[in-house]
């Protein structure tokens, strides 16, 4: 099971005292971020994807990159990458190319976006959402692992002989986790293609997070990757902690209260019952999401929000603390607790290379324009 | 208290269920008054027609926060859900609104507009109004109709509309009335949707999560 912190990027003034970070107060604050997940033992930092304010992360690979130099252990990942806005030629370059510098600590959740007028920014239709997740990813999938493709769709200008450098590390493509909250369309190509499927429940009731989880997996099974139980499955979470709730409760309400998405809505108690918010306590939070299972089944990844609405720095180090050395080591053993053998781990640049059967070289070397052959491999 | 009266779980042979939407806001309302009367009365009419129907009531009042919690978060909760749900599941819909500032008021055009896409089209649907004066009476036709259309509701061409007067004026009291009294207009709206109810395919609500083409198709992009 894999424990990690996701960041949408944004820029909020912090109500307290009204203050907003710079953009490059935020972006370092999210290298802060994910340097602290590693350091408190979590598994996983991934980083959103937007291309308007007050969203700082517009270049995940050129952030995703910088943190790997500064890192060891974490799996570095998005949470999304706009499959439907991105050209999947630039996904499949970007992303290797992260691949080899971070040694393979590395996969991708797919996302559509839902704000509309980034499409047009980016050639393209919010009212072709799926379709264009559909065709995009198709040949993304391909990129990865045809060396030299040919390719013809509706929404980019055709591939002859195209080789997406570099290849994958090891011959072997990052995993693909793909993100939806209401289309079943999504779990459907998440199941069709194997792949992981991410439910952001963050804002949603967990009786729809069962529906659109219990749909992926019966594809899954269907597509013939395995049993039902055991496809990859991964969720989402915000929580706050002080080790006396009621402690937790008074600091973060200011920041409930005017969050963006949220804010000036429903209280901090009803959105806390609808929603996995949990405020409090690290045994309760412990509780609530050691709890989840019984609703999606045992399953791979469990992020959290950590770092929106403004909450200085310094809180959102604090609470990564507490998360990485009071919640996640009770969760892992809770989690383990019955957990079927045979029901996978998310899977990893590791466990990808065994089962491919080893790592490989797959450089493609250009052919020589004078005797049409390629050069020598492993020269010297 | 739960707005959604109790319904004991429609199975698709079960009774004909009207779905009674009243948005009045006062308590007791006249709103909610008419939207009972009409309810029942399409019940009286379809039984007259050999169908077994049930009402089930949604006082939008009840839910008035969590219909602001929805706008802003997306997200019903149990009761509202409950309440949606309902609606788009009926046989028929009786849709009543008190009117201001010349028009249906917030609380009612707020469940419209959250109510999941398409859950209205082809439904059978009385409309109602209510308001302090006659001089509101059409209302109905220049604000209700058009939001039913763009819903694609099949709207009877009877709206009812009540002004607090009609209240006080029963069927046959009053000789020199030029418009037949509320009662009479209760019933005549009722029939016109009692008629569409009984003759409706009765089709299971639509799933949310339901897969509608394979992922083959999708591939080619038909």
């Amino acid at each position: 099971m894999q424990f990690g912190v996701f960041s949408v990027g944004d820029v909020t003034p912090d109500p307290t005292t009204g203050r907003a970070p710079t953009e490059h107060e935020r972006i370092q604050a999210m290298v802060a971020i994910a340097l602290k997940a590693e350091e408190v033992g979590l598994d996983v930092f991934a980083t959103g994807e937007h291309h308007n304010p007050p969203f700082v992360p517009s270049s995940p690979t050129t952030l995703l990159g910088y943190i790997a130099a500064r890192t060891e252990r974490i799996i570095l990942s998005t949470a999304t990458t706009l499959i439907t806005t991105n050209d999947p030629v630039k996904i499949a370059e970007d992303y290797a190319m992260l691949q080899h510098l971070a040694g393979g600590r590395v996969d991708l959740m797919m996302g559509r976006g839902n704000t509309g007028p980034v499409y047009p920014w980016f050639g393209e239709d919010i009212r072709n959402g799926i379709a264009l997740a559909v065709e995009k990813y198709a040949l993304l999938h391909r990129l990865w692992r045809e060396d030299v493709v040919d390719w013809e769709g509706k929404f980019r200008t055709p591939l002859q002989s195209f080789t997406s450098t570099p290849r994958p590390l090891d011959g072997v493509p990052p995993f693909v986790w793909h993100g939806s909250i209401r289309s079943p369309q999504i779990a459907e190509q998440a199941a069709y293609y194997g792949d992981g499927f991410f439910h952001n429940n963050i804002f949603w009731p967990i009786e729809h997070t069962k529906q659109m989880i219990g749909l992926y997996r019966e594809r899954f099974e269907h597509h013939g990757h395995g049993r039902a139980d055991q496809a990859i499955v991964g969720l989402g979470g915000q929580v706050f902690m002080r080790a006396g709730s009621q402690d937790a409760v008074r600091e973060f309400r200011p920041y409930f209260d005017v969050a963006p998405v949220y804010g000036h809505g429903p209280s901090l108690e009803e959105f806390t019952e609808m929603t996995p918010l949990t405020v409090g306590s690290p045994q309760q939070v412990i509780d609530r999401y050691a709890a989840m299972r019984d609703h999606v089944g045992d399953y791979q990844r469990q992020m959290f929000l950590m770092d929106h609405a403004g909450l200085p720095l310094q809180t959102v180090l604090e609470q990564i603390e507490i998360l990485g050395t009071e919640v996640v080591p009770v969760l892992r053993k809770e989690m383990a607790v019955g957990r079927p053998a045979d029901v996978p781990d998310a899977p990893t640049h590791a466990s990808l290379v065994a089962a491919a059967g080893g790592a490989k070289d797959v450089t493609v070397y250009a052919l020589d324009g004078v005797t049409g052959r390629a050069a020598e491999v492993g020269v010297g | 208290m739960n707005p959604v009266a109790p319904a004991g779980g429609r199975t698709p042979a079960g009774p004909h269920v009207i779905a009674v939407v009243s948005a009045g806001l006062s308590e007791p309302s006249s709103t909610r008054l008419l939207a009972g009367r009409l309810g029942e009365a399409t019940v009286h009419s379809l039984g007259e027609r050999g169908v077994v129907a049930e009402v089930r009531t949604v006082e939008l009042r009840a839910l008035a926060q969590e219909l602001t919690t929805m706008l802003l978060t997306g997200v019903a909760s149990a009761n509202l859900r409950a309440a949606l749900d309902a609606v788009a599941r009926a046989d028929g819909l009786v849709a009543v609104s008190p009117i201001f500032s010349g028009s249906y008021n917030g609380l009612f055009k707020t469940f419209f507009d959250v109510l999941d896409d398409g859950a209205l089209a082809g439904m059978p649907t009385l409309l109602g109004a209510t308001a302090g004066t006659v001089r509101h009476s059409l209302a109905i036709e220049h604000a209700l109709r058009p939001l039913f259309a763009y819903l694609g509701a099949f709207t009877v061409p009877t709206g009812v509309f009540a002004a607090t007067d009609d209240f006080g004026h029963s069927s046959g009291v009053r000789a020199d009335d030029a418009v037949a009294p509320l009662a009479d207009r209760v019933a005549a709206g009722a029939a016109e949707l009692a008629a569409l109810v009984a003759v409706r395919e009765r089709t299971a609500p639509v799933d949310p999560f339901a897969l509608t083409e394979s992922f083959e198709n999708l591939l080619r992009g038909t």
